[in-house]
């Protein structure tokens, strides 16, 4: 019996991504998730008799910040087909997508594996329509045909990858690009992320195998189950004497198996040829030296940045930038506060992090801003306040959303550096603990850490330690009290 | 008082702002007269009483406040394949014989914003796929001017009531001939423009780079009127063109001096064999009367023109095949009973299109099917390409191109039905033209001897409709073109 050592695993992501326009593709409509069912549906999404494909434009202009972002060639000249198919939820009986002249082509995703940068290069990205949503109750099937006309890109991988933790890093990675771009917002509840797998296994050095595409992985957590239950699942077939066959097979989610949905002999014959209602799609030099010359910093670029130029851990670096809003927050948290990167750094991703379940949603959210963490961090670095206190004074910033300079002072939270106001209280401790003092005195020198802990725990943390240690010192050893 | 309803839209015009009538007296004729003639006729799939009078009040009320629409209380007659809210629009298709447009297509918009009186949908060949309007579910249409002909297709409907005065003037869509044969046959005047003149917003689609809307008219003058109304930039149709409209009915004033410097070109491919010898002599003899008039002629070649057929017949099929994909019985339209959704389509498909419909998805699927589609599809894609290229030359010697509009005048119903190919080949003049994306003119050119019409077919430059009108209205006024009354 051989090993999934004695097999190569072949991976190919085809990724539709949503994108993040207001409205749909060729219609006016409005793209918004989650609305009543069919109620973003006018004449161009029902499909009625007489209606006609206008591109969007901000449609374009994503898919182009896409391309660009990834290194693909954006071209400057391609074309929208006709995919025709019947089904319910596909109103006019095809799909208008980019088939022969796609958008863009080339390109790659650069990665992070176990601290590694990989690269998986993409064989093109192409836009198209999103179908509308079929639900399937009992003997009825409902459609929702909100979703029909949304724009979306395909990014088509080559078939580079070479394990399911490839795949999900790399999933991981084009999401974080897109989201950063926002190009998309790579929400994959709502389906406006979704992947299928096509995946085949082959004996090293062997050409490929015959490769399945597995529809439905919705979540990174099934991109992982998916691709192992199937690679086990070839090897088993072709390891029993069979032959693993070309097919499209949907993963279920419950079981965290796939299984056939369609075979090769089944397989539709699209019919693509160039929609007649769309003239090509001509992007001009200044558009595209536009959308080129506007990129934000992308990830991989971000994380070397925050390495190098910071002096942040990588594994600093790559948790900052995991999530845009987190990023977002950071840097704008720096900009306030530039001295000190590792401290702020540090609030960002401990204790602001701690009460964030999901970034993308709830950062925003929180009621502390990014200028408000770094006054925080200066308080902090200006000896102003201790860390101490730093955690109490968060604390009450995430409840109130004020200034920490102004709880400090409302709730007499700032530290007591005076000797003046120090000096008596100590002389009262003093007072207090004869015993100690003489033991002090006897050369127990280790009992100055009891005086300082009895200080703090009177000043509830307010007195300022160094202060204090030299006023005690100074009081002790000058045989005062 | 005259018949008003037999009134050219000019004079109608003339009457109504001279206010000889009023367009609610208008109205009340050519309502009158269709309510007469349509038994007979079948011309109109639906007639609008109500609307029109609507329209035609409103019209009157627009007039006296000195606000009338280039248009103001004209009856006009829509192809029944031009969306108008709230009326129903059956394609003359079973599959659409219960769909109420909920929505105003583009012209129809601009037509009732000129203040146009929409009186009724006409029939046509279903899905506009014919050229004898033999292939409507609600039955075939006569022929007004030689009863128990065809008039043509497939804006057979719209020819017909133009020419039996059934309204001023009325609105074909064409793809392959389909306003200008039709006018041919019913003696009447037909302009199919330039493609992505006219916007396709609200029409429904049997070919997409082909089709085009286009005026029907009883002169010249009339269909430059209807176009100066509804051409123009649409931003609901990424075909439509940004060209600006022109005065066009200022081009067809002239009469006989518009030919003044003007290059004809007369096709060596248009004329030879298969043309009945009296549709041969009249065009011949007009042609002649153009350059005694002044115009140029000149013998062109047009090398490409035995391809043309085959060539549409793929691309037209193939669009054809994906545009009436939507008709599938699950939101509108009509919808058989199934045990499975395999069921329903195919039923409602089966029982909603007629058999021209079928044979036209048919030969469309094959054209684009996977190991076909170069052999075909494509391949058709670059002889069209060689189509417009032979025009590109020919235009660069000639300002307008005359040929025949049809073959044959009209042929007797029920006697192609059974052959789709010789009814196919009745189109061979007509659809390079939709090929090339070329403005064409149909005109009246006598009659044959059998007393049925005879069309003049003019083709222009791109967006040079103004060439056509200019030549049109000259050959109207040298030809003293038949006018008739049925």
């Amino acid at each position: 019996m051989s090993t999934a050592q004695d097999w190569e695993i072949v991976i190919g992501l085809e990724v539709h991504a949503q994108l993040a326009t207001q409205t749909k593709i060729f219609s006016r409509e409005s793209a918004a998730y989650g609305a009543e069912p069919n109620s973003h549906v006018n004449e161009v999404c029902a499909g009625l008799p007489g209606v006609l494909p206008v591109l969007n434009r901000d449609a374009v202009e994503l898919a182009m910040k896409a391309g660009y972002a990834l290194g693909c060639d954006v071209h400057r000249w391609s074309q929208f087909d006709r995919k025709n198919y019947f089904y319910p939820d596909l109103p006019k009986g095809y799909q208008i997508s980019q088939f022969t002249h796609p958008i863009c082509t080339g390109g790659h995703v650069d990665y992070l594996l176990d601290g590694q940068v990989k690269r998986c290069n993409l064989t093109r990205i192409h836009m198209e329509e999103d179908a509308g949503k079929s639900t399937h109750v009992d003997a009825v099937s409902l459609v929702d045909l909100n979703r029909a006309g949304t724009p979306l890109i395909e990014i088509v991988s080559e078939p580079e990858l070479r394990s399911a933790e490839e795949a999900a890093a790399y999933l991981r990675e084009l999401r974080l690009i897109l989201r950063t771009l926002e190009v998309c917002d790579g929400n994959m509840d709502e389906g406006s992320f979704r992947c299928d797998a096509n995946v085949s296994v082959r004996r090293p050095g062997a050409p490929l195998g015959t490769r399945a595409e597995i529809k439905n992985i919705n979540s990174f957590r099934f991109v992982l189950r998916a691709i192992d239950y199937e690679v086990a699942r070839q090897i088993d077939v072709i390891e029993s004497g069979g032959a693993v066959v070309q097919e499209t097979r949907l993963f279920n989610s419950n079981t965290g198996r796939t299984s056939s949905m369609r075979g090769k002999e089944e397989a539709h014959d699209y019919r693509y040829f160039p929609d007649p209602d769309l003239p090509p799609l001509v992007i001009d030099e200044a558009w595209a030296d536009r959308v080129a010359g506007s990129l934000p910093e992308l990830p991989m670029a971000r994380r070397l940045r925050y390495q190098e130029t910071l002096g942040l851990s990588a594994y600093d670096a790559d948790n900052l930038t995991a999530a845009a809003p987190v990023a977002r927050f950071f840097e704008a948290a720096l900009a306030a506060h530039p001295g000190n990167p590792k401290g702020v750094a540090n609030w960002v991703l401990n204790d602001l992090m701690a009460n964030v379940a999901n970034p993308e949603e709830d950062l925003d959210a929180l009621p502390i801003t990014p200028d408000h963490l770094a006054q925080l961090v200066r308080l902090i670095d200006d000896q102003e306040i201790n860390g101490k206190i730093a955690k109490t004074v968060f604390t009450r910033m995430l409840a109130t959303g004020r200034p920490p300079a102004e709880i400090c002072d409302e709730e007499g939270l700032r530290p007591i550096s005076d000797p003046a106001r120090i000096r008596p209280m100590l002389e009262q401790l003093l007072a207090d603990n004869p015993s100690q003092v003489a033991g002090y005195r006897a050369g127990k020198l280790k009992l100055l850490g009891f005086f300082i802990g009895q200080a703090m725990q009177l000043t509830k943390g307010k007195a300022d330690p160094n202060v204090t240690k030299d006023l005690l010192v100074a009081m002790l050893e000058g045989g005062e009290g | 008082m005259t018949a008003l309803h037999t009134l050219t839209v000019q004079a109608m015009l003339e009457g109504l702002d001279g206010r000889e009538f009023s367009a609610a007296e208008l109205c009340e004729q050519t309502l009158d007269a269709i309510d007469a003639a349509n038994p007979r006729l079948n011309a109109f799939i639906t007639v609008t009483h109500d609307e029109a009078r609507a329209q035609a009040r409103a019209a009157d009320e627009a007039r006296a406040r000195g606000e009338a629409g280039p248009l103001a209380g004209v009856p006009i007659a829509l192809k029944d394949i031009l969306l108008n809210r709230g009326v129903r629009t059956t394609a003359a298709s079973r599959m659409l014989s219960n769909f109420v447009a909920p929505y105003d297509g583009a012209v129809v918009e601009r037509l009732r914003t000129a203040g146009a009186v929409f009186v009724g949908k006409t029939n046509c060949d279903a899905f506009a796929m014919g050229s004898s309007n033999e292939n409507s579910f609600f039955g075939p249409v006569d022929n007004p001017v030689v009863p128990g002909c065809t008039p043509g297709g497939s804006s057979g409907g719209s020819a017909a009531a133009v020419a039996a005065h059934l309204c001023g003037a009325a609105i074909g869509t064409d793809t392959g001939g389909s306003i200008r044969q039709p006018a041919s046959h019913c003696g009447i005047v037909g302009l199919k423009p330039t493609y992505g003149r006219v916007s396709r917003f609200g029409v429904v689609a049997f070919a997409s780079s082909l089709d085009q809307v286009g005026p029907m008219g009883k002169t010249v003058q009339d269909t430059a009127r209807l176009l100066e109304v509804i051409a123009g930039h649409d931003p609901r149709d990424a075909t439509s063109s940004r060209q600006p409209t022109e005065p066009w009915t200022e081009a067809t004033r002239r009469g006989v001096d518009g030919l003044e410097g003007l290059r004809i070109g007369v096709p060596r491919e248009y004329f030879v064999g298969g043309i009945e010898p009296d549709v041969e002599a009249a065009i011949r003899a007009a042609i002649d009367r153009l350059e005694v008039a002044g115009a140029e002629l000149h013998e062109i070649s047009l090398p490409h023109t035995e391809y043309a057929v085959a060539t549409y017949y793929l691309l037209c099929t193939a669009e054809a095949s994906s545009n009436l994909a939507r008709y599938d019985g699950m939101r509108y339209g009509h919808r058989a009973d199934g045990d499975d959704l395999l069921e329903v389509y195919a039923r409602s498909r089966d029982e909603g299109f007629g058999d021209e419909n079928k044979r036209r998805i048919m030969l469309g699927t094959y054209a684009l099917s996977a190991g076909y589609y170069d052999a075909y599809y494509l391949r058709a894609q670059k002889v069209r390409t060689l189509i417009r290229r032979d025009f590109e030359q020919a235009f660069a010697s000639v300002d307008a191109i005359v040929t025949p509009t049809s073959p044959s005048t009209a042929f007797p119903l029920g006697t192609r039905v059974e052959d789709p190919l010789a009814m196919y080949l009745s189109d061979i003049y007509t659809i390079s033209c939709n090929l090339a994306g070329l403005p064409g003119m149909s005109l009246p050119c006598g009659v044959d001897g059998a007393g049925k019409p005879i069309g003049l077919q003019l083709l222009g430059r791109w967006f040079e409709e103004a060439t056509l009108f200019r030549i049109g209205a000259a050959h109207e006024a040298l030809a003293a073109p038949m006018r008739s009354t049925p």
